[in-house]
C-alpha cells in the first residue's frame, strides 16, 4: 500500500525577485506581459510503499526541498495531486520554529507542538527527548548559546520522538559529530524496521546507499530516475562525474 | 494533514511572545503601565492646562478609557500583519494551521491588555467613581474586540503576503485611527452628521462603551453593544474566509 503517491505533480513558483511591493503589482498589471514562471518541478509522478525508504538526490537547485515541501504539506502543487497518509514528521531545514531566546526545554516544547505532538504526549516523552539530545544542563540555556550541532541535535530528537509514520530528513545528519551521527542512524534503522517510511536527502552518498532501499533522481525539476538505491546513485554518480570531466 | 493539537500549539506560540517580550525587559510588566500612564499625563496636561478644557481628573480618566483600547488596537493590527512574513520560517517549514500565527500573535497581546485594564479600572475607583454592576459587560465588549481585532489581522497579515507594503498602510492607518477616534477628545464634540460613520468602527465603539461604563456609570446603549457584536463577528468571519481563499499560494510568496 503507498503512503505517498504523486500523480503528475508540477510546482510553478513566480519570478517575484522584487514583485512583492504594490509599484511592482501596479506595473505588473498594467504591462500585461505574461511573466513566464520557473518550474521547480515538472509532471512529478511515483509513489512510495510503507516502510520503504527513499533517497532524493539530485544538483542544487534540482527541486528535493520544493518535492519534499509538497510530500510535507507546507506547499501546494500547481498541478497534479499528492497524497499522504499518516503524521509527517519533517526537518526540512534545522531548527525551524525555534527561538534564539528561548532556552531548549522551551523550544522542545514549542517545536513538540508544531511536529503534532499533544500535550499529554510532550509531556509523556519530555525526559526521554532531553536523554536523546545529549545535551544535559544545556537543555535550560537560550538557544542562540547553542553551536549548529547542538542545535541539530534538538530538532532531531524532537522529529523522532513525534510518532511519525513518515519521516523528511532534508541535509540535516552532516552537522552532527559523529557519535550523535551514530546515534541518529541508529534511530532511523530502529524506525525503518518498524515500518515507518522515510525520505531522505543528503549529498553523502554512502549515507543513502546504507539507509535507503530506493532513489529518485531530479534533474531541473524533471524525474531523471525513480529505481532500487545502487542503481540510481550508480547513474547519477556516472553523470556527474561525466560533467565534472567536460 | 495537520494531526496535532491546535490550541496546544496556539497556546505555545503566546507563551512565547510573552517569554520573548518580558525576558528582553528589566523592568517586565511595569512597561505595561508605564506607556499608558505617561501619555495619560502628557495628554492630560495639553488638555486641560494648555488648551484649558475640563478639569484634570475627570480627563485623565476619559483619555486612559481610550489610550488603553487604542494601544491594544494597534499594536495587536500591526504585529498580527507582519506576523506571517516574520514567521516565514515556521509557514514554510511546519504544517500548523496558518492561522493559528496571526491570531497568536494578537492574543499575546492581552496580557499587556489585562494589566492596562486593570490600572483603569484602579484609576477610575480612584477618582471615585466606584464599582457597578455594568462592569460585567466589559469581558464581554473585550471578547468581541478581541474577535474583531484576529479578524483584521488575519486579512491585513494575508494580504501582507502578497503585498509587503500593507505593513506601512496599517501603520500610518494607527496614526490616522488616533486622531478620527474619539481618544483626546469626547464623542460628544463630533458634529451629529458624523455620527454614523462612528457607528460602526468598533474601535470608537469600544472606548464610547468604557466611557458609559466606567466614567458615566451607566449601561451603554443597546445599539451600540448589537452593532460593536455584528461588526466584530462580521470582521472575523471576513478575515477567516478570506485567508482561507488567500493561504494556498503563501508558500511561493513568502
Amino acid at each position: 500500500m503507498s503512503v505517498i503517491e504523486l500523480k503528475a505533480v508540477t510546482k510553478t513558483f513566480p519570478h517575484h525577485t522584487e514583485r512583492m511591493l504594490l509599484r511592482k503589482h501596479i506595473v505588473h498589471w498594467f504591462s500585461r506581459v505574461k511573466v513566464e514562471p520557473f518550474y521547480a518541478l515538472r509532471e512529478i509522478s511515483f509513489s512510495i510503499e510503507r516502510g520503504e525508504s527513499l533517497a532524493i538526490v539530485g544538483h542544487n537547485g534540482a527541486g528535493k526541498s520544493t518535492l519534499l515541501s509538497l510530500i510535507a504539506g507546507v506547499a501546494q502543487p500547481t498541478v497534479g495531486s499528492v497524497h499522504v497518509d499518516g503524521r509527517v514528521s519533517a526537518l526540512l531545514e534545522l531548527g525551524s520554529g525555534f527561538h534564539p531566546d528561548l532556552t531548549g526545554a522551551e523550544n522542545l516544547i514549542l517545536n513538540a507542538s508544531l511536529m503534532g505532538m499533544n500535550r499529554k504526549e510532550v509531556v509523556a516523552k519530555y525526559d526521554q527527548i532531553i536523554d536523546f539530545t545529549g545535551l544535559g544542563d544545556f537543555i535550560n540555556e537560550p538557544l542562540r548559546t547553542y553551536s549548529t550541532g547542538m542545535m541539530m541535535r534538538l530538532a532531531f530528537s524532537v522529529a523522532i520522538h513525534a510518532d511519525p509514520q513518515i519521516v523528511i530528513l532534508d541535509e540535516v545528519l552532516a552537522v552532527g559529530d559523529a557519535e550523535f551521527q551514530a546515534k541518529c542512524r541508529a534511530a532511523i534503522n530502529a524506525m525503518r524496521t518498524e515500518g515507518r517510511t522515510l525520505l531522505f536527502v543528503s549529498h553523502a552518498a554512502a549515507d543513502v546507499r546504507r539507509m535507503c532501499d530506493r532513489a529518485v533522481w531530479l534533474d531541473h525539476g524533471r524525474l531523471m530516475m525513480h529505481g532500487p538505491v545502487a542503481e540510481v546513485i550508480d547513474a547519477y554518480e556516472g553523470r556527474v562525474a561525466a560533467q565534472i570531466a567536460q | 494533514m495537520w494531526t496535532g493539537d491546535t490550541w496546544f500549539v496556539l497556546s505555545n506560540l503566546v507563551q512565547k511572545d510573552f517569554k520573548i517580550r518580558y525576558r528582553n525587559m528589566s523592568l517586565g510588566m511595569l512597561w505595561s503601565v508605564l506607556n499608558p500612564l505617561v501619555m495619560m499625563s502628557v495628554l492630560t496636561f495639553v488638555w486641560t492646562q494648555v488648551l484649558k478644557t475640563g478639569t484634570m481628573s475627570e480627563y485623565a480618566i476619559n483619555v486612559l478609557c481610550g489610550l488603553v483600547p487604542f494601544n491594544f488596537f494597534a499594536i495587536s493590527w500591526v504585529t498580527g500583519t507582519n506576523s506571517l512574513v516574520e514567521n516565514a520560517g515556521l509557514i514554510k517549514r511546519v504544517l500548523v494551521p496558518r492561522e493559528i500565527v496571526p491570531v497568536a500573535s494578537v492574543l499575546s497581546n492581552c496580557l499587556h491588555l489585562f494589566v492596562q485594564v486593570g490600572l483603569v479600572l484602579l484609576l477610575v475607583v480612584a477618582v471615585g467613581r466606584g464599582v457597578n454592576r455594568y462592569w460585567l459587560l466589559l469581558p464581554f465588549i473585550w471578547i468581541f474586540a478581541i474577535f474583531f481585532i484576529c479578524g483584521l489581522a488575519l486579512a491585513c497579515a494575508a494580504l501582507n503576503v502578497y503585498v509587503r507594503d500593507m505593513r506601512y498602510v496599517v501603520e500610518s492607518s494607527t496614526t490616522v485611527l488616533f486622531w478620527l477616534v474619539p481618544i483626546v477628545y469626547p464623542f460628544s464634540m463630533i458634529p451629529p452628521k458624523f455620527h454614523p460613520l462612528y457607528d460602526y468602527n468598533p474601535l470608537a465603539a469600544l472606548i464610547m462603551a468604557m466611557r458609559n461604563i466606567l466614567v458615566e456609570t451607566r449601561a451603554p446603549a443597546e445599539s451600540l453593544l448589537l452593532k460593536l457584536g455584528g461588526v466584530s463577528v462580521f470582521m472575523f468571519l471576513f478575515g477567516w474566509i478570506f485567508f482561507k481563499a488567500m493561504k494556498r499560494r503563501f508558500y511561493e510568496f513568502l
